[in-house]
Protein backbone atom coordinates (compact mmCIF):
# COMPACT_ATOMS: atom_id res chain seq x y z
CA UNK A 1 0.00 0.00 0.00
CA UNK A 2 1.22 3.51 -0.77
CA UNK A 3 2.14 5.41 2.55
CA UNK A 4 -0.61 7.92 0.67
CA UNK A 5 -3.77 5.44 1.28
CA UNK A 6 -1.75 4.22 4.46
CA UNK A 7 -2.25 7.65 5.88
CA UNK A 8 -5.69 7.98 4.53
CA UNK A 9 -7.02 5.09 6.61
CA UNK A 10 -5.20 6.09 9.19
CA UNK A 11 -6.45 9.83 9.53
CA UNK A 12 -9.43 8.93 8.71
CA UNK A 13 -9.83 6.44 11.41
CA UNK A 14 -8.35 8.44 13.67
CA UNK A 15 -10.73 10.57 12.84
CA UNK A 16 -14.03 8.90 12.98
CA UNK A 17 -12.98 7.41 16.76
CA UNK A 18 -12.44 11.23 17.40
CA UNK A 19 -15.75 12.21 16.60
CA UNK A 20 -17.51 9.47 17.94
CA UNK A 21 -15.82 10.29 21.47
CA UNK A 22 -16.45 13.67 21.18
CA UNK A 23 -19.98 13.30 20.08
CA UNK A 24 -20.70 10.84 23.05
CA UNK A 25 -19.58 13.21 25.66
CA UNK A 26 -20.90 16.43 24.00
CA UNK A 27 -24.46 14.84 24.60
CA UNK A 28 -23.62 13.65 28.09
CA UNK A 29 -23.87 17.67 29.09
CA UNK A 30 -27.37 19.64 29.02
CA UNK A 31 -28.22 22.49 30.15
CA UNK A 32 -31.27 21.38 31.59
CA UNK A 33 -32.36 20.61 34.85
CA UNK A 34 -33.45 16.96 36.41
CA UNK A 35 -37.21 16.80 35.48
CA UNK A 36 -37.12 18.79 32.54
CA UNK A 37 -38.51 17.64 28.84
CA UNK A 38 -37.58 17.26 25.51
CA UNK A 39 -40.49 19.50 24.70
CA UNK A 40 -42.04 16.58 22.56
CA UNK A 41 -45.55 16.14 23.10
CA UNK A 42 -47.33 12.79 21.68
CA UNK A 43 -50.54 11.82 22.82
CA UNK A 44 -49.98 13.52 25.89
CA UNK A 45 -46.90 11.40 26.62
CA UNK A 46 -43.83 13.87 27.27
CA UNK A 47 -39.92 12.67 27.13
CA UNK A 48 -37.89 13.63 29.76
CA UNK A 49 -34.55 15.50 29.10
CA UNK A 50 -32.12 13.42 30.98
CA UNK A 51 -28.40 12.55 29.55
CA UNK A 52 -27.07 8.53 28.94
CA UNK A 53 -27.14 6.13 32.18
CA UNK A 54 -23.93 6.14 33.13
CA UNK A 55 -23.64 2.27 32.46
CA UNK A 56 -24.64 2.82 28.89
CA UNK A 57 -22.12 5.71 28.51
CA UNK A 58 -19.14 3.51 30.00
CA UNK A 59 -20.44 0.40 27.19
CA UNK A 60 -19.37 2.97 24.52
CA UNK A 61 -16.59 3.99 26.15
CA UNK A 62 -15.32 0.50 26.74
CA UNK A 63 -16.34 -0.17 22.93
CA UNK A 64 -13.80 2.79 22.04
CA UNK A 65 -11.11 1.89 23.94
CA UNK A 66 -11.59 -1.70 22.62
CA UNK A 67 -11.14 -0.45 19.05
CA UNK A 68 -8.16 1.72 19.74
CA UNK A 69 -6.63 -1.21 21.72
CA UNK A 70 -7.49 -3.46 18.72
CA UNK A 71 -5.70 -0.91 16.12
CA UNK A 72 -2.58 -1.00 17.91
CA UNK A 73 -2.62 -4.75 18.62
CA UNK A 74 -3.25 -5.69 14.76
CA UNK A 75 -2.29 -2.56 13.03
CA UNK A 76 -4.13 -0.02 10.87
CA UNK A 77 -3.32 1.10 7.18
CA UNK A 78 1.14 -0.04 6.82
CA UNK A 79 1.17 -0.38 10.85
CA UNK A 80 1.66 -3.83 11.38
CA UNK A 81 0.20 -3.58 15.13
CA UNK A 82 2.23 -5.29 18.00
CA UNK A 83 1.12 -8.67 17.17
CA UNK A 84 2.15 -8.41 13.41
CA UNK A 85 -0.96 -10.47 12.46
CA UNK A 86 -2.10 -11.13 8.73
CA UNK A 87 -4.11 -13.08 7.23
CA UNK A 88 -1.18 -15.01 5.13
CA UNK A 89 1.33 -15.26 8.14
CA UNK A 90 -1.82 -16.72 9.89
CA UNK A 91 -2.48 -18.85 7.05
CA UNK A 92 1.95 -20.02 6.69
CA UNK A 93 1.67 -20.92 10.49
CA UNK A 94 -1.53 -23.32 10.45
CA UNK A 95 0.55 -24.68 7.01
CA UNK A 96 3.70 -24.71 9.17
CA UNK A 97 2.30 -26.71 12.35
CA UNK A 98 0.31 -29.31 10.12
CA UNK A 99 4.12 -29.78 7.59
CA UNK A 100 6.27 -30.14 11.33
CA UNK A 101 3.26 -32.60 12.52
CA UNK A 102 2.47 -35.20 9.27
CA UNK A 103 5.58 -34.64 7.30
CA UNK A 104 7.66 -37.25 8.84
CA UNK A 105 4.78 -39.58 8.73
CA UNK A 106 4.77 -39.16 4.98
CA UNK A 107 8.69 -39.11 5.02
CA UNK A 108 9.09 -42.41 6.72
CA UNK A 109 6.34 -43.99 4.05
CA UNK A 110 8.37 -42.06 1.06
CA UNK A 111 11.20 -44.09 1.89
CA UNK A 112 9.16 -47.20 1.86
CA UNK A 113 8.42 -49.60 -1.24
CA UNK A 114 5.31 -49.12 -2.38
CA UNK A 115 4.47 -52.82 -1.78
CA UNK A 116 5.48 -52.09 1.74
CA UNK A 117 3.34 -49.01 1.96
CA UNK A 118 0.36 -51.53 0.72
CA UNK A 119 0.79 -53.66 4.14
CA UNK A 120 1.38 -50.66 6.61
CA UNK A 121 -2.46 -50.41 7.86
CA UNK A 122 -2.11 -46.55 9.35
CA UNK A 123 -0.51 -45.86 5.50
CA UNK A 124 -4.09 -47.35 4.12
CA UNK A 125 -5.52 -45.60 6.17
CA UNK A 126 -4.09 -42.27 5.32
CA UNK A 127 -4.41 -42.81 1.61
CA UNK A 128 -8.38 -44.39 1.76
CA UNK A 129 -9.03 -40.75 2.93
CA UNK A 130 -6.69 -38.93 0.06
CA UNK A 131 -8.66 -41.70 -2.20
CA UNK A 132 -12.17 -40.51 -1.23
CA UNK A 133 -11.27 -36.51 -1.69
CA UNK A 134 -9.14 -37.02 -4.98
CA UNK A 135 -9.66 -39.93 -6.66
CA UNK A 136 -13.37 -41.54 -5.83
CA UNK A 137 -15.26 -38.58 -7.81
CA UNK A 138 -14.33 -41.19 -11.47
CA UNK A 139 -13.15 -44.32 -9.74
CA UNK A 140 -16.23 -44.66 -7.20
CA UNK A 141 -16.36 -44.65 -3.02
CA UNK A 142 -15.70 -48.09 -3.64
CA UNK A 143 -12.77 -47.62 -6.20
CA UNK A 144 -15.22 -50.11 -8.60
CA UNK A 145 -15.03 -47.74 -11.09
CA UNK A 146 -17.74 -46.50 -13.50
CA UNK A 147 -18.76 -46.74 -17.33
CA UNK A 148 -15.35 -45.42 -18.98
CA UNK A 149 -13.78 -45.35 -14.97
CA UNK A 150 -11.64 -47.92 -14.42
CA UNK A 151 -12.41 -50.36 -11.82
CA UNK A 152 -9.20 -50.38 -9.30
CA UNK A 153 -10.50 -53.30 -7.09
CA UNK A 154 -9.80 -56.19 -10.16
CA UNK A 155 -6.59 -57.52 -11.44
CA UNK A 156 -6.99 -56.34 -15.15
CA UNK A 157 -5.31 -53.47 -15.88
CA UNK A 158 -4.99 -50.91 -18.95
CA UNK A 159 -1.78 -49.51 -18.25
CA UNK A 160 -0.45 -52.09 -16.18
CA UNK A 161 -0.90 -53.22 -12.47
CA UNK A 162 3.19 -53.21 -11.37
CA UNK A 163 3.82 -50.73 -8.20
CA UNK A 164 5.80 -47.98 -10.65
CA UNK A 165 3.06 -48.31 -13.66
CA UNK A 166 -0.17 -47.04 -10.80
CA UNK A 167 2.51 -44.52 -9.77
CA UNK A 168 3.48 -43.33 -13.33
CA UNK A 169 -0.28 -43.45 -14.03
CA UNK A 170 -1.11 -41.23 -11.11
CA UNK A 171 2.11 -38.86 -11.66
CA UNK A 172 1.76 -38.32 -15.48
CA UNK A 173 -2.02 -39.20 -15.79
CA UNK A 174 -2.64 -41.17 -19.06
CA UNK A 175 -4.88 -40.35 -22.42
CA UNK A 176 -6.35 -42.98 -24.22
CA UNK A 177 -6.85 -42.61 -27.70
CA UNK A 178 -9.33 -44.98 -30.05
CA UNK A 179 -9.85 -43.20 -33.01
CA UNK A 180 -13.46 -43.81 -34.14
CA UNK A 181 -13.53 -46.25 -37.17
CA UNK A 182 -17.05 -45.38 -38.70
CA UNK A 183 -15.71 -43.66 -41.51
CA UNK A 184 -13.31 -45.96 -42.28
CA UNK A 185 -15.15 -49.62 -41.79
CA UNK A 186 -18.91 -48.10 -42.78
CA UNK A 187 -21.08 -49.59 -41.26
CA UNK A 188 -21.50 -53.11 -42.33
CA UNK A 189 -17.45 -52.87 -41.36
CA UNK A 190 -18.23 -51.53 -37.51
CA UNK A 191 -20.88 -54.21 -37.46
CA UNK A 192 -18.70 -56.83 -38.65
CA UNK A 193 -15.56 -55.68 -36.52
CA UNK A 194 -17.85 -55.60 -33.44
CA UNK A 195 -19.23 -59.46 -34.17
CA UNK A 196 -15.28 -60.40 -34.28
CA UNK A 197 -14.87 -58.43 -30.88
CA UNK A 198 -17.95 -60.52 -29.48
CA UNK A 199 -16.36 -63.85 -30.21
CA UNK A 200 -13.24 -62.88 -29.11
CA UNK A 201 -14.69 -62.38 -25.42
CA UNK A 202 -16.59 -65.67 -25.70
CA UNK A 203 -20.11 -64.04 -26.66
CA UNK A 204 -22.86 -65.00 -28.57
CA UNK A 205 -22.24 -63.91 -32.12
CA UNK A 206 -22.75 -64.29 -36.00
CA UNK A 207 -19.71 -66.65 -37.27
CA UNK A 208 -20.54 -65.39 -40.86
CA UNK A 209 -19.53 -61.36 -39.92
CA UNK A 210 -16.94 -62.15 -37.03
CA UNK A 211 -14.90 -63.80 -40.05
CA UNK A 212 -15.19 -60.83 -42.12
CA UNK A 213 -14.89 -58.70 -38.97
CA UNK A 214 -11.75 -60.68 -38.45
CA UNK A 215 -9.94 -59.31 -41.71
CA UNK A 216 -10.81 -55.51 -40.57
CA UNK A 217 -9.31 -56.53 -37.10
CA UNK A 218 -5.54 -57.37 -38.60
CA UNK A 219 -5.55 -54.86 -40.67
CA UNK A 220 -7.09 -51.88 -38.32
CA UNK A 221 -6.68 -52.84 -34.56
CA UNK A 222 -3.86 -55.39 -34.18
CA UNK A 223 -1.27 -52.44 -34.06
CA UNK A 224 -3.39 -51.41 -30.50
CA UNK A 225 -4.87 -54.46 -29.29
CA UNK A 226 -2.64 -57.20 -30.58
CA UNK A 227 -2.92 -60.17 -32.93
CA UNK A 228 -4.60 -62.08 -30.61
CA UNK A 229 -6.83 -59.06 -28.56
CA UNK A 230 -4.63 -59.24 -25.37
CA UNK A 231 -4.51 -55.14 -25.75
CA UNK A 232 -1.29 -53.65 -24.71
CA UNK A 233 -0.33 -51.92 -21.34
CA UNK A 234 1.95 -49.05 -23.58
CA UNK A 235 -1.24 -47.84 -24.86
CA UNK A 236 -3.49 -48.77 -22.44
CA UNK A 237 -5.76 -50.31 -25.24
CA UNK A 238 -7.90 -53.08 -23.70
CA UNK A 239 -7.57 -56.38 -23.83
CA UNK A 240 -10.87 -57.65 -25.73
CA UNK A 241 -10.68 -61.30 -24.80
CA UNK A 242 -11.78 -61.01 -21.52
CA UNK A 243 -15.24 -60.21 -19.64
CA UNK A 244 -14.25 -56.79 -18.57
CA UNK A 245 -15.33 -54.15 -20.34
CA UNK A 246 -14.68 -49.92 -19.75
CA UNK A 247 -17.55 -48.88 -22.15
CA UNK A 248 -19.62 -51.88 -22.09
CA UNK A 249 -19.07 -55.25 -23.94
CA UNK A 250 -23.13 -55.85 -25.40
CA UNK A 251 -23.41 -55.78 -29.36
CA UNK A 252 -24.53 -51.77 -28.99
CA UNK A 253 -21.96 -50.86 -26.83
CA UNK A 254 -19.28 -52.15 -28.99
CA UNK A 255 -20.52 -50.62 -32.03
CA UNK A 256 -20.67 -47.53 -29.88
CA UNK A 257 -17.09 -47.59 -29.29
CA UNK A 258 -16.30 -48.17 -32.77
CA UNK A 259 -18.21 -45.61 -34.19
CA UNK A 260 -17.42 -42.93 -31.63
CA UNK A 261 -13.87 -43.58 -30.44
CA UNK A 262 -13.25 -43.59 -26.54
CA UNK A 263 -10.60 -41.22 -25.33
CA UNK A 264 -10.56 -41.62 -21.75
CA UNK A 265 -7.96 -39.45 -19.51
CA UNK A 266 -6.67 -39.89 -16.31
CA UNK A 267 -5.61 -36.66 -15.20
CA UNK A 268 -1.95 -35.99 -14.26
CA UNK A 269 -1.39 -35.06 -10.70
CA UNK A 270 1.57 -34.31 -10.15
CA UNK A 271 0.80 -30.87 -10.06
CA UNK A 272 -1.83 -31.17 -7.93
CA UNK A 273 -0.83 -33.77 -5.06
CA UNK A 274 3.03 -34.31 -3.70
CA UNK A 275 5.32 -36.63 -4.16
CA UNK A 276 4.33 -38.22 -0.79
CA UNK A 277 0.93 -38.30 -1.41
CA UNK A 278 0.88 -40.04 -4.69
CA UNK A 279 3.22 -42.57 -3.55
CA UNK A 280 0.99 -43.35 -0.60
CA UNK A 281 -2.11 -43.30 -3.39
CA UNK A 282 0.07 -45.82 -5.68
CA UNK A 283 0.09 -47.98 -2.58
CA UNK A 284 -3.47 -48.10 -2.22
CA UNK A 285 -4.65 -48.59 -5.78
CA UNK A 286 -2.03 -51.44 -5.48
CA UNK A 287 -3.33 -52.94 -2.57
CA UNK A 288 -7.10 -52.35 -3.76
CA UNK A 289 -6.20 -55.00 -6.16
CA UNK A 290 -4.34 -57.69 -4.11
CA UNK B 1 -25.66 22.99 15.81
CA UNK B 2 -29.01 22.04 17.93
CA UNK B 3 -30.11 18.58 17.51
CA UNK B 4 -33.60 19.40 17.16
CA UNK B 5 -32.96 21.34 13.65
CA UNK B 6 -31.43 17.99 12.37
CA UNK B 7 -34.16 15.80 13.79
CA UNK B 8 -36.83 18.06 12.57
CA UNK B 9 -35.57 18.45 8.46
CA UNK B 10 -35.17 15.49 6.84
CA UNK B 11 -33.55 16.81 4.05
CA UNK B 12 -30.89 17.55 5.88
CA UNK B 13 -30.79 14.17 8.35
CA UNK B 14 -30.36 12.19 4.93
CA UNK B 15 -27.29 13.59 3.70
CA UNK B 16 -25.63 13.62 7.39
CA UNK B 17 -26.65 9.95 7.67
CA UNK B 18 -24.98 9.22 4.17
CA UNK B 19 -21.85 11.14 5.26
CA UNK B 20 -21.74 9.68 8.89
CA UNK B 21 -22.26 6.07 7.31
CA UNK B 22 -19.56 6.59 4.56
CA UNK B 23 -16.54 6.43 6.56
CA UNK B 24 -16.49 2.82 7.07
CA UNK B 25 -16.84 2.70 2.85
CA UNK B 26 -14.16 5.63 2.47
CA UNK B 27 -11.49 3.36 4.45
CA UNK B 28 -12.30 -0.22 3.81
CA UNK B 29 -13.28 -0.55 0.46
CA UNK B 30 -12.12 2.80 -2.05
CA UNK B 31 -8.64 2.33 -1.04
CA UNK B 32 -8.82 -1.01 -2.35
CA UNK B 33 -10.00 0.76 -5.89
CA UNK B 34 -6.17 1.86 -6.13
CA UNK B 35 -3.91 -1.69 -4.79
CA UNK B 36 -2.08 -3.54 -7.22
CA UNK B 37 -3.43 -6.28 -5.63
CA UNK B 38 -6.66 -6.48 -6.39
CA UNK B 39 -6.45 -4.10 -9.92
CA UNK B 40 -4.09 -6.33 -11.43
CA UNK B 41 -4.24 -9.66 -12.98
CA UNK B 42 -2.33 -12.48 -11.66
CA UNK B 43 0.78 -13.31 -14.23
CA UNK B 44 -1.06 -15.59 -17.44
CA UNK B 45 -4.43 -14.06 -16.76
CA UNK B 46 -6.34 -13.81 -19.64
CA UNK B 47 -10.29 -12.73 -20.22
CA UNK B 48 -12.62 -15.11 -21.40
CA UNK B 49 -12.34 -16.97 -24.69
CA UNK B 50 -15.38 -16.85 -26.92
CA UNK B 51 -16.79 -20.52 -25.61
CA UNK B 52 -15.79 -19.76 -22.65
CA UNK B 53 -17.56 -16.34 -21.68
CA UNK B 54 -20.77 -18.22 -23.15
CA UNK B 55 -20.09 -20.86 -21.16
CA UNK B 56 -20.25 -18.66 -17.94
CA UNK B 57 -23.42 -17.40 -18.73
CA UNK B 58 -24.61 -20.99 -19.00
CA UNK B 59 -23.03 -21.53 -15.63
CA UNK B 60 -24.66 -18.04 -14.00
CA UNK B 61 -28.13 -19.09 -16.06
CA UNK B 62 -28.75 -22.54 -14.79
CA UNK B 63 -27.73 -21.08 -10.64
CA UNK B 64 -24.40 -23.25 -10.26
CA UNK B 65 -23.41 -20.32 -8.24
CA UNK B 66 -26.55 -21.03 -5.60
CA UNK B 67 -24.65 -24.70 -4.48
CA UNK B 68 -21.06 -23.85 -5.89
CA UNK B 69 -18.67 -21.05 -4.79
CA UNK B 70 -15.71 -19.80 -6.45
CA UNK B 71 -13.58 -18.89 -3.50
CA UNK B 72 -11.29 -20.41 -1.15
CA UNK B 73 -10.47 -19.02 2.09
CA UNK B 74 -6.79 -19.34 3.27
CA UNK B 75 -7.32 -22.30 5.57
CA UNK B 76 -5.41 -25.30 5.57
CA UNK B 77 -8.89 -27.29 5.44
CA UNK B 78 -9.61 -24.93 2.21
CA UNK B 79 -6.65 -25.59 0.44
CA UNK B 80 -6.08 -29.21 1.29
CA UNK B 81 -9.01 -29.81 -0.29
CA UNK B 82 -9.15 -27.49 -2.78
CA UNK B 83 -5.51 -26.02 -3.73
CA UNK B 84 -4.10 -22.65 -3.54
CA UNK B 85 -6.48 -20.20 -1.78
CA UNK B 86 -7.95 -17.75 -4.42
CA UNK B 87 -6.19 -14.29 -5.05
CA UNK B 88 -8.51 -10.88 -6.36
CA UNK B 89 -5.92 -11.00 -9.03
CA UNK B 90 -7.60 -14.08 -10.58
CA UNK B 91 -11.33 -12.54 -10.90
CA UNK B 92 -9.79 -9.62 -12.84
CA UNK B 93 -12.32 -9.96 -15.82
CA UNK B 94 -15.04 -11.96 -13.94
CA UNK B 95 -18.15 -9.50 -14.47
CA UNK B 96 -19.51 -10.29 -12.24
CA UNK B 97 -17.54 -12.46 -9.80
CA UNK B 98 -18.96 -15.98 -8.97
CA UNK B 99 -17.32 -16.37 -5.55
CA UNK B 100 -20.83 -17.30 -4.52
CA UNK B 101 -21.90 -17.40 -0.32
CA UNK B 102 -22.86 -21.09 -0.24
CA UNK B 103 -21.28 -24.60 -0.66
CA UNK B 104 -24.09 -27.57 -1.05
CA UNK B 105 -21.57 -28.96 -3.64
CA UNK B 106 -17.92 -28.49 -3.41
CA UNK B 107 -16.42 -25.11 -4.24
CA UNK B 108 -15.06 -24.97 -7.95
CA UNK B 109 -12.66 -22.80 -8.09
CA UNK B 110 -9.98 -24.87 -9.30
CA UNK B 111 -11.84 -27.18 -10.79
CA UNK B 112 -10.22 -27.04 -14.02
CA UNK B 113 -8.58 -29.98 -15.36
CA UNK B 114 -8.78 -31.68 -12.46
CA UNK B 115 -11.12 -34.23 -14.14
CA UNK B 116 -11.66 -35.22 -17.95
CA UNK B 117 -14.36 -34.23 -20.56
CA UNK B 118 -15.39 -36.99 -20.55
CA UNK B 119 -16.41 -37.17 -17.00
CA UNK B 120 -17.61 -33.48 -16.92
CA UNK B 121 -20.40 -34.15 -19.18
CA UNK B 122 -21.32 -37.73 -18.12
CA UNK B 123 -21.48 -35.45 -14.74
CA UNK B 124 -23.76 -32.95 -15.77
CA UNK B 125 -26.14 -35.12 -17.74
CA UNK B 126 -26.46 -36.81 -14.61
CA UNK B 127 -24.40 -36.84 -11.86
CA UNK B 128 -25.56 -39.93 -10.50
CA UNK B 129 -23.69 -41.95 -13.22
CA UNK B 130 -20.10 -41.05 -11.97
CA UNK B 131 -21.20 -40.32 -8.30
CA UNK B 132 -23.82 -42.22 -7.09
CA UNK B 133 -23.76 -40.76 -3.46
CA UNK B 134 -24.71 -37.05 -5.50
CA UNK B 135 -27.51 -34.75 -4.91
CA UNK B 136 -26.42 -32.83 -7.89
CA UNK B 137 -29.38 -32.15 -10.39
CA UNK B 138 -28.86 -33.49 -14.04
CA UNK B 139 -28.95 -30.92 -16.91
CA UNK B 140 -29.67 -32.89 -19.89
CA UNK B 141 -31.16 -30.51 -21.76
CA UNK B 142 -27.75 -28.59 -22.15
CA UNK B 143 -26.53 -31.10 -24.61
CA UNK B 144 -29.35 -30.42 -27.19
CA UNK B 145 -29.02 -26.48 -26.94
CA UNK B 146 -27.43 -24.63 -29.27
CA UNK B 147 -25.10 -21.50 -28.57
CA UNK B 148 -26.98 -18.76 -30.21
CA UNK B 149 -23.72 -17.29 -31.77
CA UNK B 150 -25.12 -13.80 -32.72
CA UNK B 151 -24.83 -12.50 -29.11
CA UNK B 152 -21.86 -13.56 -28.32
CA UNK B 153 -19.78 -10.85 -29.89
CA UNK B 154 -21.85 -7.94 -28.14
CA UNK B 155 -21.06 -10.04 -24.86
CA UNK B 156 -16.91 -9.56 -25.68
CA UNK B 157 -17.78 -6.02 -26.63
CA UNK B 158 -19.78 -5.47 -23.34
CA UNK B 159 -16.35 -7.00 -21.25
CA UNK B 160 -14.58 -4.99 -22.90
CA UNK B 161 -16.00 -1.83 -22.02
CA UNK B 162 -15.59 -3.28 -18.68
CA UNK B 163 -11.71 -3.91 -19.17
CA UNK B 164 -11.41 -7.14 -20.68
CA UNK B 165 -9.01 -7.13 -23.08
CA UNK B 166 -9.91 -8.22 -26.45
CA UNK B 167 -8.69 -7.93 -29.79
CA UNK B 168 -11.21 -6.59 -32.54
CA UNK B 169 -10.04 -9.80 -34.07
CA UNK B 170 -11.37 -11.56 -31.30
CA UNK B 171 -14.61 -10.03 -31.20
CA UNK B 172 -14.71 -10.51 -35.06
CA UNK B 173 -13.97 -14.23 -34.48
CA UNK B 174 -16.26 -14.62 -31.74
CA UNK B 175 -19.42 -15.81 -33.68
CA UNK B 176 -17.37 -18.49 -35.48
CA UNK B 177 -15.68 -19.76 -32.32
CA UNK B 178 -19.25 -20.95 -30.65
CA UNK B 179 -20.79 -21.94 -34.18
CA UNK B 180 -22.41 -25.22 -34.09
CA UNK B 181 -21.11 -26.17 -30.00
CA UNK B 182 -24.06 -27.28 -27.40
CA UNK B 183 -24.61 -25.67 -24.24
CA UNK B 184 -22.66 -28.72 -22.51
CA UNK B 185 -19.12 -28.02 -24.49
CA UNK B 186 -19.45 -24.34 -23.52
CA UNK B 187 -20.35 -24.99 -19.79
CA UNK B 188 -17.64 -27.89 -19.50
CA UNK B 189 -14.99 -25.53 -21.63
CA UNK B 190 -15.49 -22.98 -18.81
CA UNK B 191 -15.16 -24.98 -16.10
CA UNK B 192 -12.02 -26.73 -17.24
CA UNK B 193 -10.26 -22.97 -16.98
CA UNK B 194 -10.99 -22.02 -13.78
CA UNK B 195 -8.14 -21.57 -11.82
CA UNK B 196 -5.49 -23.27 -13.08
CA UNK B 197 -2.95 -20.69 -13.11
CA UNK B 198 -2.21 -21.18 -9.65
CA UNK B 199 -0.72 -24.33 -8.89
CA UNK B 200 0.14 -25.46 -5.05
CA UNK B 201 0.61 -28.97 -4.38
CA UNK B 202 -1.13 -30.41 -1.50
Amino acid sequence: MTSFWSGWIILLTAFTIAATTWLLFANRYSTSKEGDTTGHVYDGIEEYDNPLPAWWLWLFVLSIVFGVGYLIFYGLGNYPGLFGWTQTKQYEAEMAEADAKYSPVYERYAAMTIEEVAEDQQAMRMAGRLFNSNCAQCHGSDAKGNRGYPNLTDSDWLWGGEPEQIKTTLVNGRQAAMPGWEAVLKETGVHEVSEYVLKMSGQEHDAAMATAGEKHYQTYCLACHGPEGKGNPMMGAPNLTDDVWLYGGTRMRIRETLIKGRNGQMPAQQDTLSAEKIHLLAAYVYNLAQ
Amino acid sequence: MKHEAIEKNIGLMIPLIIVAISFGALVEIVPLFFQKSVNEPIKGLKPYSALRLEGRDIYVKEGCYTCHSQMIRPFRWETERYGHYSVAGEFIYDHPFQWGSKRTGPDLARVGERYSDDWHRAHLYNPRDVVPESNMPGFPWLFENKIDGDKTARKMEAMRTLGAPYTDEDIANAKQAVDGKTEIDALVAYLQGLGTLLKQKR
